[in-house]
């Protein structure tokens, strides 16, 4: 479990993270999204350790980062932004210092370095100087430094920044299969990874705690929830036909392809309306579809609000 | 503990991986060779002891000890390593012992490869091997205030160069505070006590008196508190980072 309480970090007159609260269980992959430079990195550095908060705390599996650092950072594993690692040492050797540093019991320790290994795929070039990787294989070390002690907590700072998608893809199956025991907080500004991973979405700008929900619920405040936008031959269907239908908001066509999207009134059901509509003008509808939400346009929506009309 | 030998282990490692080790060897046993021959006389002497090679090591540690000791924390900063060795179960304080063993295991490793020394002593005369190997031991321990220092400096700044002056001036000041020349030109403008006292901060009055082979419990005492004392003030530093 991960608990932030009021967690603040000052660098000088600037507040990079304020007063941000955020609780995570085992089983949930809580994704920390933001734009560039919104404090999620500092607010990571701070439950990792790696910085004092000005005040407030956090908690990790109920060990207070200020009061027990060490029983905090045992239940730990963390990636940090870019995943550093000591370039001159090969895999072998710097994961066998990992586990030195944390201490690991000998069985223990061999069984989680071969199991670590396999699981990363890193068997083929365990020998290989860590400065010679490519970048896609450096955050494959990091991982597997990160779950080396097999933590209940995991903590990666943007784990696919920079990967490939054959390489995203294999990490977001790695973090999915460890997401079931453990607590796991990501962070990301790719929103394609918080419908991947994530079955929580934080999302902060200039440091605040601007929403915390479930993807699908983000999604339901779009403009597009519920919306039905369509293709189809000829311009037989005119907007004012569409727009009469009881339930409908507004209708805008795609000037580029001519794709036509149907806002609801928010909440209210349209689709079978539409449906009937376009079956009783006899259209040749080619795609039809319930628009989920777009998720880009919510945290649009939220993160580029006004600082005062921020809650 | 683990994690202290760990973290010494690497650090130790870190040196031999990389040129650092084998050029500070080199230059560190070529230079102690020749000054000892050349700028102390060694033949000329007469005498069968080591005194003019141990004379030497306080000016060679002050200018490689600090080029050992740069990047120990400079470069974990730079590299960011620094934030993923403080997310590890080990204390500031734990990582900053381990790193300090390391140097000083490895300065320990310079003055064990001077023995080609001891033994030409040995071949030419009949030299006291107690005083000699007293005076390995007050070198040793001279070298651990330097790179306490140094380990001090090097939390301080990001820069490299910055931490190899500052701890070039720090040893040299602390070198020099005992000094004759020194002493007697405070002599009118300091009360005697206090000129007393500076000259007890001098690290190579407290490492000649071990090198003549009195291991005296005030010289060690001194060892220890300087080494103790700024690699204190280096876990301070790394912490108070933390904050701003």
């Amino acid at each position: 479990m991960i608990e932030a309480d009021r967690l603040t970090r000052c660098y000088g007159p600037l507040t990079a993270v304020d007063s941000l609260s955020l609780r995570a269980e085992p089983g949930q992959v809580l994704g920390l999204l933001g734009p560039n430079g919104a404090g999620k990195s500092t607010a990571m550095r701070m439950i990792a350790g790696f910085l004092t908060p000005t005040s407030g705390t956090a908690r990790v599996c109920g060990h207070d980062i200020r009061k027990e650092p060490l029983a905090a950072k045992r239940a730990l594993g963390y990636l940090p932004e870019g995943a550093p690692s000591y370039g001159e040492m090969t895999i072998r050797e710097f994961l066998v210092f990992m586990i030195r540093v944390r201490g690991l019991e000998r069985d223990v320790a061999f069984r989680r370095f071969d199991e670590v290994v396999s699981r990363l795929e890193l068997e083929e070039v365990l020998e290989q100087t860590i400065g010679t990787l490519s970048k896609g294989l450096r955050r494959r070390v990091g991982l597997a430094q990160a779950i080396l002690h097999d933590p209940p907590v995991l903590m990666l700072d943007e784990p696919t920044d920079g990967l490939d998608p054959n390489q995203k893809h294999s990490v977001r199956m790695l973090i999915d299969a460890m997401a079931r025991e453990r607590t796991i907080l990501i962070s990301t500004h790719l929103l394609e990874e918080v419908h991947a991973l994530c079955n929580r979405v934080a999302i902060i700008a200039n440091g605040k705690l601007l929403a915390d929900a479930t993807p699908a619920e983000l999604e339901a405040r779009s403009r597009y929830h519920g919306a039905v936008s369509f293709s189809a031959q000829g311009s037989g269907v005119s907007r004012e036909m569409l727009a009469r239908i009881p339930n409908v908001a507004m209708v805008e066509v795609d000037p580029l392809d001519g794709r036509v999207t149907v806002f609801p009134r928010p909440g209210l059901p349209i689709l079978e309306d539409v449906q009937a509509l376009l079956r009783t003008q006899n259209l040749q509808v080619s795609e039809i579809q319930l628009e989920q939400g777009r998720l880009d346009e919510v945290f649009r929506q939220i993160t580029t609000q006004p600082r005062g009309a921020q809650a | 503990m683990t994690a202290v030998s760990a973290i010494a282990r690497r650090e130790l490692w870190s040196y031999f991986v990389t040129p650092v080790a084998y050029v500070f060897m080199v230059i560190f046993l070529v230079l102690a060779g020749l000054l000892t021959f050349y700028a102390g006389d060694f033949y000329d002497r007469g005498l069968a002891d080591l005194q003019p090679f141990f004379d030497m090591h306080p000016w060679l540690y002050l200018v490689l000890v600090p080029a050992v000791t740069m990047p120990m924390w400079a470069e974990e900063r730079a590299s960011g390593t620094l934030e993923l060795l403080f997310s590890l179960p080990a204390s500031i304080a734990q990582a900053v012992l381990g790193k300090f063993l390391a140097a000083w295991a490895f300065i320990g490793i310079c003055l064990v490869l001077t023995f080609p020394i001891w033994i030409t002593v040995n071949y030419l005369g009949d030299p006291d091997n107690g005083v000699i190997l007293a005076g390995y031991v007050g070198s040793w321990l001279m070298a651990g205030a330097f790179i306490a220092i140094g380990t001090c400096m090097s939390a301080s700044t990001r820069s490299q160069i910055v931490a190899f002056i500052l701890t070039a001036a720090v040893c040299f000041l602390l070198l020099l505070v005992g000094q004759p020349q020194v002493v007697d030109f405070f002599q009118d403008s300091l009360p005697p006590r206090l000129i007393g006292a500076l000259g007890q901060l001098s690290i190579s009055r407290h490492a000649n008196a071990i090198a003549r082979g009195v291991l005296d419990l005030r010289d060690l005492v001194y060892f220890f508190a300087t080494i103790v004392a700024w690699l204190g003030a280096s876990v301070i530093v790394l912490d108070l980072k933390r904050t701003r």
